[in-house]
């Protein structure tokens, strides 16, 4: 018989104040303060924002502090804290064309207008240790250059213009929200990009990768890849119109996928679309691919089975909060569920061995 | 080129406002001056807005994922309204915002601009420069090596 028991609060308060200690470390090393996450491990701050769907530089250095350096656990103190704010609306869809770009790419076009633009890219560095980082030394400072102000549109405009490239449906109806409404398939587009957005970098990752090696092929070019700031514009209620609220940062990507035509569409490029908070360039391109894998329905292609296509298994399993949830879980105390089934087998092995039983 | 929104230059002076930075905001508060006798008619309140995006760029809005912004809204003793939406978590940053939309509206719109506005204008512009010309010196000049129909 199981007698339920309580206890272990003393034990759970000294673990609690042992992690603090833990965290923060050798005293005799500085302590590291929430600005300098935010200015110097950036990467991992906007990693934070974008798979804690809350765009907060501030709140996500504070929860990658918290976590210590657990991104996994940052995004969780990230959405969990999300929760609690009412929220005062939705913006009017942030224009990417006026960006104040940082980086610009084209892997499709050299001569791109606005031009190839790199930013501060690790492209092209040799991946060796710099041991001058160790040491302190002065700030670098960035050389600088005459800046033009010559707007950069989309490389796509120009095949778009050309005819050569699938249209895109452009309605302003209220999108679907998976933080408002539980995530139900079939999805449509707008929900698998949310849902893509947020999801865990390395989940996403390893489904584009997928795709390139040959499961559900669609060999994506990136016909652009920028990196920068767009204003975020919001209808005032008390004013009745729009004004600027903010400025994020955001990568986008959009690839130029091969595409021989299908039962409905004649033959020509489609697109895979990715946007995300911050800096986040591999996160931007794997949502680019994993999105264009995803949209064989519409665009009529077959199913050839491949996990990138399921949209269940990708929508399903992208969320690292809800799959660390569950994994984790299984570590708490299931002490009645295990009761029951060490009694289970027990019983099996009387049955199965009656005579070794009798005898022992 | 003269726009035609009579709203116009309010949108410019609080989209201005919602992205300044703190820091900046409150120095050339404190240089304003004395604050203007005023009634809080909402006190702020930090939220969140839900970011949206288009995809493909172009197409159907979908919801990209959501930003913190505080909001506030006072009424001044001489009846003008002011309201503030402004990025972050700073409620003191959003009252001053919300004091200078009313501000703008009332007889001392002219020294809030030469003292607040106009500074906050030129700092911001500062900064979207510096990024600009680093940007610009890494943008790539191409050169033939070789002809492929040589």
């Amino acid at each position: 018989m199981y007698v339920a028991v309580k206890g272990g609060e003393r034990a759970i308060d000294n673990a609690h104040a042992w992690l603090a200690e833990e965290r923060r470390g050798d005293t005799a090393v500085a302590e590291l303060s929430v600005a300098q996450i935010r200015e110097q491990l950036k990467l991992a701050v906007n990693r934070v924002m974008a798979e804690g769907s809350l765009y907060d530089a501030d709140l996500a250095a504070l929860a990658i502090k918290q976590s210590r350096g657990d991104l996994i656990e940052a995004i969780f103190l990230i959405r969990a804290y999300r929760t609690t704010l009412p929220r005062f609306g939705a913006s009017v869809p942030v224009a990417t064309d006026d960006m104040a770009c940082d980086r610009r790419v084209s892997a499709t076009f050299k001569d791109a207008p606005g031009g190839q633009v790199l930013g501060p890219t690790f492209d092209y560095t040799h991946r060796l240790l710099d041991f001058k980082l160790a040491a302190e030394g002065k700030a670098p400072q960035a050389p600088e250059a005459r800046a033009e102000t010559a707007s950069t549109p989309h490389i796509m405009s120009f095949l778009d213009r050309e005819g050569l490239v699938q249209q895109e449906d452009a309605s302003d109806a209220t999108p679907p929200d998976l933080t408002r409404e539980p995530l139900e398939l079939p999805a449509d587009r707008a929900l698998r990009l949310q849902s893509l957005t947020r999801g865990d970098e390395g989940f996403v990752l390893g489904m584009a990768y997928s795709t390139q090696r040959g499961y559900a092929r669609n060999h994506a070019f990136v016909a652009e890849l920028r990196i920068g700031t767009v204003p975020v514009e919001m209808e005032i209620p008390e004013l009745g119109f729009a004004i600027e609220i903010g400025d994020i940062e955001v990568t986008e990507c959009e690839t130029v996928n091969q595409f021989k035509g299908s039962k409905t569409e004649p033959p020509q490029f489609t697109r895979g679309y990715g946007l995300v908070f911050g800096m986040s360039e591999r996160k931007a391109i794997s949502m680019a691919l994993v999105d264009r894998a995803l949209r064989w329905k519409e665009l009529g292609e077959d199913n050839v089975g491949a996990p990138a296509q399921d949209e269940e298994f990708v929508l399903y399993h992208a969320d690292n909060i809800q799959a660390t949830g569950f994994l984790e879980h299984i570590k708490l105390p299931h002490y009645v569920d295990f009761q029951s089934e060490l009694e289970l087998i027990r019983k099996l092995r009387r049955e199965a061995m009656p005579t070794q039983e009798a005898a022992e | 080129m003269m726009s035609t929104d009579p709203d116009a230059e309010r949108k410019a002076w609080m989209s201005l406002l919602a992205k300044c930075r703190a820091p900046d905001l409150k120095r050339l508060w404190s240089a304003y001056g004395a604050t203007p006798g005023h009634s809080i008619l909402r006190a702020p309140e930090v939220g969140s807005v839900m970011v949206r995006g288009r995809s493909g760029a172009v197409g159907s809005a979908f919801n990209l994922g959501e930003m913190t912004i505080t909001r506030c809204s006072v009424k001044l003793e001489t009846g003008e309204d002011g309201h503030a939406y402004v990025q972050g978590r700073d409620p003191d940053k959003a009252l001053h915002c919300a004091l200078v939309d009313a501000l703008m509206q009332s007889t001392a719109s002219a020294s809030v601009r030469a003292i607040i506005l106009d500074p906050l204008q030129e700092l911001a512009q500062a900064r979207q420069q510096a990024r600009a010309s680093k940007a610009a010196a890494t943008k790539v000049d191409f050169f033939t090596m070789v002809r492929g129909e040589d």
